[in-house]
């Protein structure tokens, strides 16, 4: 978990997937090495205050250096809202995300549709399930490169909350092992919370960061 | 030396903060067909002639003042 000056939700995240038997590891930003992870979260919030473009900055910092060459080694990285955000100035994952059309800052439960159920990140769910999560962003509306393959679409809005192309809602890598969404799936893993659905995708990460290690030893 | 950046939104990219302006200044009677909001980037730099310090504020702009999916930017030296 990557903990940038102005993140808020890695303490969430953090919560998440230690109920989950992860074993989370926060990692200030400053750092240029990171420790032996299996897996890399980039959580939301308002990283070097959202300056310039959101993600604009803490693309340059040092640990997102890091989790570059993690990611292009083939690691398993995943962004929520703002981490989706910086992964996209990264170039990590294609597209961009822009202010919301309504120009308001939407908070509250959205539906979405899953798009792929053969990702590390959606194997708990099936193709086609129906899920609650909140989204809580002023600046969510995806914009996708004019070529992006629509299999890398994997999650969809019901009801659009911020004018995003096609209802885009998440996206992966051509190669499905880096994805970002603007939802919250962190806030999402308790019936108490409003939705358990959240706690499904982080549990597939952790599924799939484990049988990765199963299989390398 | 002395640049200024402008970036815009580029053509075709919906810009709501655009149309919100440029819906009220038609509501306080100005005839406005199209507004676009885009921002302002002043600097200051060490650079041996104007074209040098041109050519260091594109790469500036290529790397991190702009995204070029989503904006174009114009560089001026002012001297």
């Amino acid at each position: 978990m990557i903990t940038y000056p102005g993140s808020q939700d890695d303490r969430d995240a953090l919560w998440a997937l230690g109920a989950l038997d992860a074993e989370p590891v926060p990692v200030w930003h400053d750092e240029s090495e990171l420790p032996d992870l299996d897996a890399v979260v980039l959580p939301g919030g308002f990283s070097y205050g959202d300056y310039l473009r959101c993600g604009a900055i803490a693309r340059f910092s040092r640990a997102t250096a890091a989790v570059r060459r993690f990611a292009t080694a083939g690691g398993l990285v995943l962004g929520i809202c703002n981490g989706f955000q910086i992964l996209c100035e990264a170039g990590l994952l294609p597209g961009a995300l822009l202010r919301n059309e309504s120009l308001r800052f939407v908070c509250r439960d959205v539906r979405l549709t899953v798009g792929r159920d053969d990702l590390p990140f959606t194997a708990r769910y099936a193709s086609g399930q129906q899920i609650v999560l909140p989204v809580k962003h002023g600046d969510g509306r995806y914009l996708p490169p004019p070529n992006l393959d629509p299999a890398q679409v994997a999650l969809r809005y019901v009801d659009n909350p911020n004018g995003s192309v096609d209802e885009i809602a998440g996206v992966c890598n051509e190669a499905g092992t880096v994805m970002g969404l603007m939802p919250h799936p962190e806030h999402a893993v308790d019936p108490l919370l409003g939705s358990d659905d959240g706690a499904l995708l982080l549990a597939s990460l952790v599924d799939a960061a484990r049988e990765r290690v199963l299989a390398a030893t | 030396m002395r640049a200024t950046v402008l970036v815009r939104p580029k053509a075709g990219i919906l810009d709501p903060q655009g149309e919100a302006v440029g819906s009220a200044l038609g509501h306080l009677g100005f005839d406005v067909q199209d507004a676009r909001i885009g921002k302002v980037i002043d600097l200051e730099l060490e650079a041996a002639d104007a074209a040098t310090a041109k050519a260091e504020v594109e790469r500036m702009c290529e790397r991190l003042l702009a995204n070029p999916l989503i904006e174009s930017y114009e560089v001026e030296i002012v001297g």
